[in-house]
């Protein structure tokens, strides 16, 4: 927000500065139409600006000033000296309210009203003297035409190349140490200047993302909605003019999903979605674009009101709209004069429309996709060109040849040789464990068709929209800046190349597109639902299970889903301890439940197997493979650790119960995060010294104050009116005496089994 | 009006190109290969301080393969993209007049798309190929 707010007072510092001229030529020729529509220019900008910026007092001013000299343009009044005192007073005061923002200073905010005053026909001829102002202290910074930093930015690339060649050529014909010695010279200066140059085109699309959370709150309860914003990618980097270019389309595209598709509170109970829409704004880098989504859970795009409207205004004949696919009947909305809706609102039916956003991404190389889910929500994505054209990229070798990978992608680079690193193959495919990450491995040789010498891999970890993937190739080179050229177009084609460079070397070399490769070799990223989510969206799919042999001989099936991971322990970890074999695993005990004897080797594999926040071990002899459970089962004749049989090539495959199982051998009492008992109102002493180890072992965390982010489960008082009070938290009230004298609900405070049994009650609420 | 044309041997064959989609005439080094690209694309090359696409003419024609790899190459500017077309040897720049294909006579395979006319030379017609449809990915313009 203080680059925006800089960017604002530098603007309408310099407007100011230009438009002095023009404000003594209007205060001479009132009637000259230039010099007006100039000056409301100028206060129209700042009233746009203030709104954005939230600056009530400049956004007052200019309104006022605006109206009045819209007044004049429509000719509805005449500009005389009064009037154009007036405005130039209010011309005045902006600029020093400006300076005023610009130094820190407070700037009261007596004689505004009078300035306001002063507009009116009719009001008196006095405007007030503008008060003096210490004098600023001049700023170091100019304001430059993008223009110019294009060319300084194009002569930099050329630079380097040129740097690079000579930097060959030398080294070809074995220069004296002297002119190597200079060269050396000129290659930091020209690093520097490149750093410099690059530094000053790009900007975080922050920039960009730090106003939306206001204007979509705004914009929400101007409507009466209730929306919640998710923004992601803020750091993703973008030319500074694309951010500029993107402001509007981004604004308006915002505005339309808050006011034509998120529906409003009722309507989205109706449909039996959450009150509050979701609103997701997300940036990341793709190859040699950058990918703005904006995607909203509402209604949607109603095809078919589009397709009318569009019959009735004309533009389209039935026989076209017949001819169309639902993807050109969709492209409707970008042709002007078309809007669903039939009223334009005040928020985004300002007769600018879809047609205007795209004419405007487009005019940057951009393109805009439409992926529309009737009654589901709309999702926008932006193609912007990434005009970054140095990138800070490490070399891979693969074989013999050298790849290039954008650094912004790469999250680590590890030897598979190292510790905590492991390669797995589950089916065909292989993975890679790296710590506790689990990820899938692509084999950068084999999936270009290139001979790789086979040892000495080393993985890089790259991240891409949706998750990582680990790359395995065989050198990791330097690290290196590089002028980044697009590919040709077949090439680019391939899906796997974002670009192509000249290095030091003289060998062009191929940027890698890791987003490119993980689509190729058939990486599917699945998003895991959050949270909050309706979870009646999840589709029935084949449920994963894992095959092992048990410590009985028997080979066993169980679901996937359950087990947290798979690891070897030591034998001498497991224990039979207070009636029960348990595991010591990382500090803490873990219930074990075993078919056999696990005592004959030093190691035993066990299946860590999790349920929310209970966790169990599981000893097998080992795991075989991850298969589709049948869905067909034969139930088990007694509950058991075994729920059934299926059939798997006709062999039968018992499968394990996970619920006796964790019903069996699951400590309830090892929840990670025990619901909270919060203590109440005048007894809190008693109650923590009597009754806090009661409820303590019964599972509860037990609080007498809470913290910010605390909600109770329960709240258990010995007042009459509970000072805490939450909707939906239940308290549970207790008594002195033994007789409930008032027949309320409250419960005798050595009541134990009572007491236990209302907060179990209460918590579940 | 006579142009200037390019007379150049090509995949086995003398060709005619317009000089107007000439950029330059060189001799290409060290060739990157591009794992997955058309087969068209050899790969690319370092052409002073840029990099060029190297295409071999004769994975775009479908025709076998001639018995040497030559390091001619012709230079062709497509839609902002440097190619560089390998050649087997040139031979002269002169201007002539082409002439469409005589009615009738239809090329096979590949040089029937990149075949756009002829001109004569010395009274042997040579063929005029258009580079563009030798580019995977460049349409050609419609005349």
């Amino acid at each position: 927000m203080d680059d925006l707010l800089q960017e604002f007072i530098a603007e309408t510092r310099e407007t100011l500065e230009a438009l002095s001229g023009e404000i003594v030529a209007w205060e001479a020729a009132p009637d000259d139409r230039e010099r007006l529509d100039a000056i409301f220019r100028f206060v129209h900008t700042v009233k746009g600006s203030c709104g954005f910026l939230d600056l009530p007092r400049l956004s007052r001013l200019s309104h006022a000033a605006e109206d009045v000299l819209a007044a004049v343009r429509s000719g509805e009044r005449h500009p005389d000296t009064r009037l154009v005192n007036a405005v130039l007073g209010i011309v005045d005061r902006i600029g020093e309210i400006v300076e005023a923002i610009d130094g820190g200073l407070a700037l009261d905010d007596s004689g505004e009203e009078l300035l306001i005053a002063a507009l009116d026909e009719g009001a008196d001829a006095t405007v007030p003297a503008a008060a003096s102002l210490p004098m600023r202290s001049p700023t170091r910074s100019v304001r430059l035409n993008v223009d110019l930093l294009d060319r300084m930015m194009s002569g930099m690339s050329d630079m380097v190349l040129a740097r690079n060649e000579l930097a060959r050529r030398l080294r070809e014909e074995g220069a004296d140490p002297a002119v190597e010695a200079a060269l050396e010279r000129l290659s930091t200066t020209v690093a520097e200047m490149r750093d410099t140059v690059t530094r000053t085109r790009m900007q975080k699309i922050d920039a960009l993302f730090s106003a939306l959370p206001r204007m979509v709150r705004d914009t929400a309860a101007e409507l009466g909605k209730a929306v919640t914003l998710h923004i992601d990618g803020s750091d993703v980097e973008l030319d500074r003019e694309m951010i500029e270019m993107m402001r509007d389309p981004l604004v308006h595209i915002i505005r339309n999903s808050i006011d034509h598709g998120i529906e409003a509170p009722s309507a989205r109970r109706g449909a039996g979605k959450r009150e509050q829409g979701r609103l997701s704004v997300s940036a990341r880098q793709s190859g040699n674009q950058i990918i703005v989504l904006i995607e909203d859970d509402g209604k949607g795009i109603d095809t078919d009101a589009l397709v009318a409207k569009a019959l009735r205004s004309g533009s389209r004949t039935e026989a076209e709209i017949r001819g169309m696919d639902e993807r050109a009947r969709l492209d409707l909305i970008f042709e002007a004069g078309i809007s669903t809706k039939e009223v334009a609102t005040a928020i985004s039916g300002r007769g600018v429309g879809m047609d205007v956003v795209r004419a405007n991404v487009e005019q940057i190389g951009g393109r805009i996709e439409l992926t529309n889910a009737p009654g589901k929500g709309l999702s926008i994505a932006i193609h912007v060109p990434l005009t970054l054209s140095i990138i800070s990229a490490i070399g891979v070798g693969v074989g013999e040849q050298r790849f290039a990978i954008s650094r912004q992608a790469i999250e680590e680079i590890v030897s598979v040789r190292g510790e905590a690193i492991r390669i797995d193959v589950l089916g065909d495919t292989p993975i890679a464990t790296v710590r506790d990450r689990r990820l899938p491995l692509v084999d950068l040789g084999g999936l270009l068709g290139l001979d790789g010498n086979g040892d000495n891999v080393m993985l890089a970890i790259l991240s891409v929209p949706g998750g990582s993937y680990a790359l395995a190739v065989d050198t990791v080179l330097d690290h290196e800046e590089l002028v980044i050229k697009p590919s040709a177009p077949a090439i680019m084609m391939t899906g796997i190349y974002a670009g192509q460079t000249l290095p030091d070397t003289g060998i062009p070399m191929l940027l890698l597109d890791c987003a490119g490769i993980a689509a190729a070799a058939g990486i599917r990223f699945w998003r895991e639902a959050p949270a909050d989510e309706v979870a009646d969206e999840v589709h029935a799919a084949a449920v994963s299970a894992l095959l092992f042999d048990d410590l009985d001989g028997v080979r066993r099936l169980v679901p996937l889903s359950a087990i947290d991971r798979v690891e070897p322990v030591a034998t001498s970890a497991i224990r039979m301890s207070a009636g029960k074999l348990r595991l010591s695993l990382d500090g803490r005990i873990v219930p074990l439940a075993a078919q056999g004897d696990w005592s004959a080797q030093p190691t035993a594999h066990v299946l860590r197997l999790r349920d929310g926040d209970t966790e169990i071990a599981y000893a097998i002899r080992e795991a075989l493979d991850i298969v589709d459970l049948p869905e067909v089962m034969l139930p088990a004749r007694t509950p058991g650790f075994v729920a059934g049989v299926v059939a798997m090539d006709d062999a039968q495959i018992e499968v394990l119960d996970l619920y006796w199982l964790f019903g069996e051998h699951g400590d309830t009492g090892q929840r990670s995060e025990p619901p909270l008992c919060l203590l109440d109102g005048a007894d809190t002493a008693w109650m923590t010294s009597f009754l806090k180890p009661v409820i303590e072992s019964a599972g509860y965390r037990v609080a007498t104050a809470l913290d910010v982010s605390d909600k109770p489960a329960v709240v258990l008082t010995m007042d009459q009116v509970p000072q805490y009070f939450a909707p939906q938290v239940s308290v549970v009230r207790l008594r002195r005496e033994v007789e409930n004298a008032a027949s309320d609900d409250s419960i005798y405070r050595y009541d134990r089994a009572g007491l236990l049994a209302a907060l179990a009650n209460g918590a579940r609420v | 009006m006579s142009r200037l044309f390019l007379i150049a041997h090509l995949a086995g064959r003398a060709v005619a190109i317009d000089s107007a989609q000439v950029d330059s005439v060189v001799d290409i080094g060290a060739i990157v290969p591009v794992p997955r690209a058309d087969k068209q694309v050899k790969g690319l090359a370092a052409l002073r301080s840029r990099v060029v696409t190297v295409i071999d003419p004769c994975a775009a024609l479908g025709v076998a393969h001639s018995s040497e790899d030559s390091a001619r190459a012709v230079v062709t500017r497509i839609d902002g993209h440097h190619y560089a077309i390998q050649v087997d040897s040139l031979e002269d720049v002169a201007p002539f007049d082409m002439v469409p294909l005589a009615s009738g006579i239809v090329l096979d395979g590949g040089w029937g798309q990149a075949g756009c006319g002829t001109v004569e030379l010395d009274g042997e017609p040579i063929l005029v190929v258009d580079l563009r449809v030798l580019v995977p990915g460049a349409l050609p313009i419609a005349a």
